[in-house]
């Protein structure tokens, strides 16, 4: 586990570094702040910032982290979510994988009712990626506008180019604070005018911080440097007599975990084939024994569907009900099992975990006769429509309706972080690699040929390794199909910003299911 | 014989708190006085009743002594104390409180006034045998007396002073110098007196009753810094049995010469090297430095000078001094020195320090010593301040007085250097580090003892090394005390990121100049980016624990306003957090004159518009009865003057601004090549 830590860590420092050395050297020698600078200043000293979807674009052709930084951070006390261009990444030119960053980003924003601060500095659209980003990118505008709506402040800093579509940004922000001399926000800049109606003009007088902030008033501050424009922004935040909806709850006083946390590298068997017992992971992760809390984890249906576990446990003082797998299947009793409890967490407004480690549902004529897609349904309706706040850790296999009875990215919960060791796909590789021999095996039956068995096994391979490949944890989330991959040390940590961030919006747990078949 | 039932004490901090100490054990009634300045002080609120002086200076409150005796016939008082300095030695003001009634608690007005006068108290002491400075001709002058020097009368500042070493040349100096002293002062009269190479200086306790003079031993106090002592002690070292006995007795001739009662201090230069000494000037009040008589005689002299005042004689009063000893001289028992913690900067020319205390602490642990020793080991603090006061212009700089009591004068002074270096004193600059210095130099625990010292040996006023890891302690008790005091994720771990871009950053001003402490926070706790070698082993808001290569330092710490207090094992510092954002509004513009201390303008030289010279004189403040001259950093023109003759200014706040003349500075010089 150590090694892939150390990949992890690989894989984040190249989204760190941005457009590389070159590029930030001279944003630096503009005397430019970098976008993390810009998060570190913005945030409170020494408070934590959670980056979300930092590996975003992996794999692809464009840089990793997708020229954008996004995350939760607490400015003024206030948890707000916070997107910042990559200047250094192409100008901080956005390109398909950001628009979906940015859109996850702003979802994040929704569901859990935070402001959220944009931190802008980009050219606008990657041009060879054009008919990827216009059509499906208006939603950036009509997301801030929306979010202002529902109460949710919008705050724009713009540091340098915000032009065209990008002018939007600031223009459909609450509050706008514009960089001195810096700052270029108009629809089309000189070139373009020139060509339109054939008027001279520049930059400063289109679209400069002082224009916009005595002239236009589009901008509502004027920030001396990038310091100040982060001082007025924190100003604004402070002055939002922001109260977190979900109440500032007053949580009990708790202990660490009874067990140690760095046990979770040894946990995670390399073959994902030999299941491991969840109860070692949820003891390293919940709340010690103390006080109000005299049993960690508090399981529930013990005896029945074993393979699934359940119960109640606290983090940092705030009751949780964790689904976990234990021995990989889904069967009747764990698929009912788990529908039961997903509607007694809703019933009390208590917040669900999910840990997956599952292969997915049972086949096989005796499950099939036993009603193992009805039950499989009955947790997937479950988990549809509970309204209490999700969160999912994907620590080892999530495959097949396994994925999605569990929670998994399609069901939206509040957020989805992946281990190192995680794997999804649709089945495992080698039994994906099977499926395609059996079923070439059968059509070459049918049409009375011979099946090349050998002949196969090159393919067989190339399949197996190319899904073993796509199911790894930087692919998915590349895709941006998590919020990141995380270090097992930190999943308490992270989870705990988690539940922190979602007591900005009420709970309210669903009473309401739709029809269970039974 | 009276009773005193009733006293006022005329001062103010520590001397108040000592007077009012020994009353409340004596089950007297206390009053204060206080100017509107010293409001907040402890002994306003430890007094059983306090009357206010309006206003600040001394000349509008502890020097009126009118005030101070309404103040006494308003409070029911019977008697006042006067403490030292301000009106202690004032026999007008003494009278005036007899005048009203009131019993004074110090020695006679006529007694003051003749020891006031420096001219008859010599007189008097010679009269009374006590060897005096300055009384040789050159025909008086022998052999023993040598060296000589001669210095002219009108004189000052060295000019016309010669030192003779050989008896033959004196008489050709004499003339020399004088004929020097006619030409340049007009006035050829020189004197020639003994020349004390490397003096030092004695004094001599003693409490007159009227009938008996008891002398208290000898105190040496001799580290001095612009003739205000620093370090004292008692018994004064190194002194043979006879000088000792000799010098007991030149004291006790010399009060009973007056018919002196009260409490005095008679004061000597002594020779060293000739085993002599001379008389300076005998003290007609309390001296500052009385605690280490106290301690090693085993005797409260307030409580001696209530009784003394009372009427009741000396043996009668305590019961220390035996009835083998009336008349006599008490016999002390182990060693005691003193310091004065003042709130100046010796670095900066003694520069003296205002502001708020933010926090003034000792460790008292050494009385475990008692237990063990015949003689009782201690420290005591001696303090007009406490955690919290502010320390304003109008009065002297002394914060406190601490003082080491051990069965040796080694054992002293190392408890007293050791207590000082753990003594939690923030928010003000000190002399601490000089005291420390002071304690620990070979010189001073030889007893080699000058006046000269601090002239001799000008290291000791540098700064002593800070233990390098306080701003990384501070920077952790900071993240601490703000991680328990956030509104949200006051659970997550201080500076929690789950990619690590940059670490974080603390900064912070120490003594003026900033420092950045950059630092890793979350899972793994707190580590300092530039030493990894460096482990935090826990942290919280009052107490940091470090580990570097297997040795733990602890680090006491507090967060106070916007500083952050840390003291190790090595000393501490008072850390002031660097506010990461500043308005543009606040700042001030470039070429601003600030003011370098609080006090107030007293002359502005300059004009709006007028073309000054670097180094010219712009505005003359006066704080801490210093004067301080604002000029010109460089050559350009006074574009604003913020502040006018009689403003009271804050500490850096802008008293003009001088814009630099085109061409007189680099990015002008730049400009000009562009151009």
């Amino acid at each position: 586990m150590l090694e892939k830590i150390e990949s992890l860590h690989a894989e984040q420092a190249k989204a760190v570094a941005g457009g590389g050395e070159k590029y930030v050297a001279r944003h630096r020698d503009r005397g430019k702040l970098t976008a993390r600078e810009r998060i570190d200043l913005l945030v409170d000293e020494g408070s934590a910032f959670l980056e979300l979807m930092p590996l975003a674009g992996w794999g692809s052709d464009f840089k990793v982290g997708a020229s954008l930084v996004t995350g939760i951070g607490v400015v003024e006390g206030v948890e707000c979510l916070i997107v910042a261009n990559d200047p250094t990444v192409k100008g901080g030119a956005l390109n398909p994988w950001s628009l979906k960053k940015s859109f996850r980003a702003a979802e994040i924003a929704e569901k859990n009712n935070l402001p959220s601060i944009n931190l802008t500095e980009s050219g606008g659209a990657d041009l060879p990626t054009q008919k990827e980003i216009f059509i499906p990118g208006g939603r950036g505008f009509r997301d801030l506008t929306r979010s202002s709506a529902r109460k949710l402040p919008t705050i724009s800093v713009v540091f340098g180019n915000s032009t065209a579509g990008g002018a939007y940004v600031p223009g459909m922000s609450d509050y706008v604070i514009m960089v001195k001399e810096q700052a270029k926000v108009f629809l089309a800049g000189p070139p373009l005018v020139k060509m339109a109606t054939g008027e001279e003009s520049d930059d400063e007088t289109l679209g400069g911080a002082e224009m916009h902030s005595r002239v236009s008033g589009l901008s509502d501050f004027l920030a001396v440097d990038e310091r100040d424009a982060i001082r007025l922004a924190r100003r604004t935040v402070a002055r939002l007599n922001w109260r977190k909806a979900g109440g500032q709850r007053t949580v009990p006083d708790y202990n660490e975990p009874d067990l140690d946390p760095d046990d979770l590298l040894d946990l995670i068997p390399t073959d994902l084939k030999e299941p491991f017992d969840p109860r070692e992971a949820i003891l390293r992760i919940v709340d010690g024994t103390g006080p109000g809390n005299e049993v960690p984890f508090d399981e529930f249906k013990p005896l029945y569907g074993s393979a699934l576990c359940v119960g109640w446990a606290r983090l940092h003082g705030h009751q949780i009900g964790i689904l976990a797998n234990a021995r990989g299947v889904l069967m009747s009793e764990e698929a009912q099992k788990a529908a039961q409890f997903i509607q007694l967490a809703n019933q009390k407004d208590t917040p669900l975990l999910f840990l997956h480690n599952t292969t997915g549902y049972m086949v096989g004529a005796e499950y099939e006769q036993g009603g193992i897609i009805k039950h499989g349904a009955m947790m997937i309706n479950a988990v549809s429509n509970s309204k209490v706040p999700h969160l999912t850790v994907i620590m080892g296999a999530s495959y097949g309706a396994g994925n999605y009875g569990m929670n998994g990215r399609a069901y939206d919960p509040r957020f989805l972080f992946t281990w190192p060791s995680a794997k999804s796909s649709v089945m495992g590789p080698a039994q994906l690699a099977g499926v395609l021999e059996i079923v070439a095996r059968q059509s070459a039956e049918s049409k009375g040929e011979v099946f090349d068995a050998d002949g196969f096994k090159g393919i067989k391979e190339m399949v197996e390794a190319q899904i073993e490949e796509q199911s790894l944890p930087y692919v998915l989330s590349g895709m941006v199909y998590d919020d990141g991959v995380i270090d097992p040390r930190d999943t308490r940590t992270v989870l705990g910003i988690c539940l922190s961030v979602i007591d900005n919006q009420p709970i309210e747990g669903a009473m309401n299911f739709g029809v269970f078949r039974l | 014989m009276t009773t005193i039932n009733r006293v006022l004490v005329a001062n103010r901090g520590e001397i108040a708190r000592r007077v009012f100490a020994t009353c409340r054990r004596l089950g007297i009634e206390t009053v204060a006085v206080h100017s509107d300045a010293d409001a907040a002080l402890p002994f306003v609120a430890e007094a059983d009743v306090a009357v206010r002086l309006p206003g600040s200076t001394p000349a509008e409150t502890y020097l009126r002594g009118d005030l101070v005796i309404e103040a006494a016939r308003r409070a029911g008082a019977d008697a006042v104390h006067p403490g030292y300095g301000f009106l202690s030695e004032n026999a007008e003001f003494a009278r005036a409180v007899a005048d009203a009634g009131l019993t004074w608690i110090g020695p006679s007005p006529d007694s003051i006034e003749r020891m006031g006068s420096k001219i008859e108290s010599k007189k008097l002491m010679e009269a009374a045998g006590v060897p005096v400075l300055g009384n040789l001709t050159a025909d008086t002058a022998t052999e023993a007396d040598l060296p000589l020097l001669v210095k002219a009368s009108a004189g000052g500042g060295g000019r016309g002073m010669r030192i003779v070493t050989r008896l033959e040349d004196l008489a050709d100096e004499v003339a020399k110098a004088s004929a020097e002293a006619e030409s340049a002062f007009g006035d050829g009269t020189v004197f020639v007196e003994p020349y004390v190479e490397k003096g030092r200086h004695v004094e001599v306790q003693v409490v007159g009753d009227g009938t008996d003079v008891v002398v208290f031993g000898t105190r040496d106090c001799s580290l001095q810094r612009r003739h205000q002592k620093v370090v004292e002690e008692a018994p004064a070292p190194g002194l043979s049995d006879a000088t000792r006995e000799a010098i007991h007795e030149a004291a006790r001739a010399a009060a009973a010469s007056v018919g002196y009662v009260g409490a005095g201090t008679v004061e000597f230069l002594y020779d060293p090297a000739k085993e002599s000494f001379y008389f300076l000037e005998m003290n007609t009040r309390l001296q500052v430095e009385h605690p280490v008589t106290e301690l090693i005689h085993g005797v409260d002299l307030v409580a001696l000078q209530i009784a003394v005042a009372e009427g009741r004689g000396v043996d009668a009063s305590v019961g220390r001094v035996a009835a083998e000893e009336r008349g006599g001289v008490s016999r002390p028992t182990g060693h005691a020195i003193e310091v004065r913690l003042y709130a100046e900067d010796p670095s900066s020319d003694y520069a003296p320090q205002t502001g708020r205390l933010l926090e003034l602490d000792l460790d008292h642990d050494l009385e475990f010593g008692t237990a063990f020793e015949g003689v009782r080991s201690c420290i005591r603090l001696d303090s007009g301040f406490e955690t919290g006061n502010e320390v304003g212009t109008f009065y002297d700089a002394m914060l406190a007085k601490v003082i080491a009591y051990a069965p040796t004068r080694e054992q002293a002074a190392r408890a007293l250097a050791r207590t000082l270096e753990k003594a939690r004193i923030h928010g003000l600059v000190t002399n601490r580090d000089q005291l420390v210095a002071s304690l620990r130099h070979p010189q001073f625990l030889e007893a080699d003892l000058a006046t000269s010292f601090y002239d001799d040996h000008p290291g000791t006023r540098e700064r002593a090394a800070a233990d390098e890891l306080l701003p990384f302690a501070g920077a952790v008790a900071l993240a601490e005390h703000r991680r328990l005091g956030a509104p949200v994720q006051r659970q997550i771990p201080a500076g929690f990121r789950n990619v690590v871009a940059q670490p974080q950053s603390t900064r912070f001003a120490v003594d003026g100049e900033e420092t950045d402490v950059r630092w890793y926070g979350g899972r793994e706790g707190y580590s300092l980016a530039e030493d990894a070698t460096v482990a935090v082993v826990s942290a919280s808001p009052l107490e940091v624990v470090v580990d570097v290569a297997g040795v733990t330092r602890r680090y006491r710490t507090r967060v106070v306003d916007r500083a952050v207090l840390v003291d190790g094992p090595q000393g501490g510092a008072t850390l002031h957090v660097v506010p990461r954002f500043v308005d543009p509004a606040d700042q001030v513009a470039e070429g601003s004159l600030l003011a370098p201390m609080p006090g107030s303008v007293i002359a502005v030289h300059a004009t709006v518009g007028e073309e000054v010279a670097e180094g010219r004189p712009i505005l003359v403040m006066e704080a801490m009865k210093m004067q301080h001259t604002v000029a010109a950093p460089y050559a350009g023109t006074v574009t604003e003057i913020a502040a006018s003759a009689g403003d009271q200014v804050e500490a850096g706040s802008v008293l003009a601004v001088v814009t630099p003349t085109v061409g007189t500075t680099d990015t002008d010089n730049e400009a000009g090549e562009d151009a």
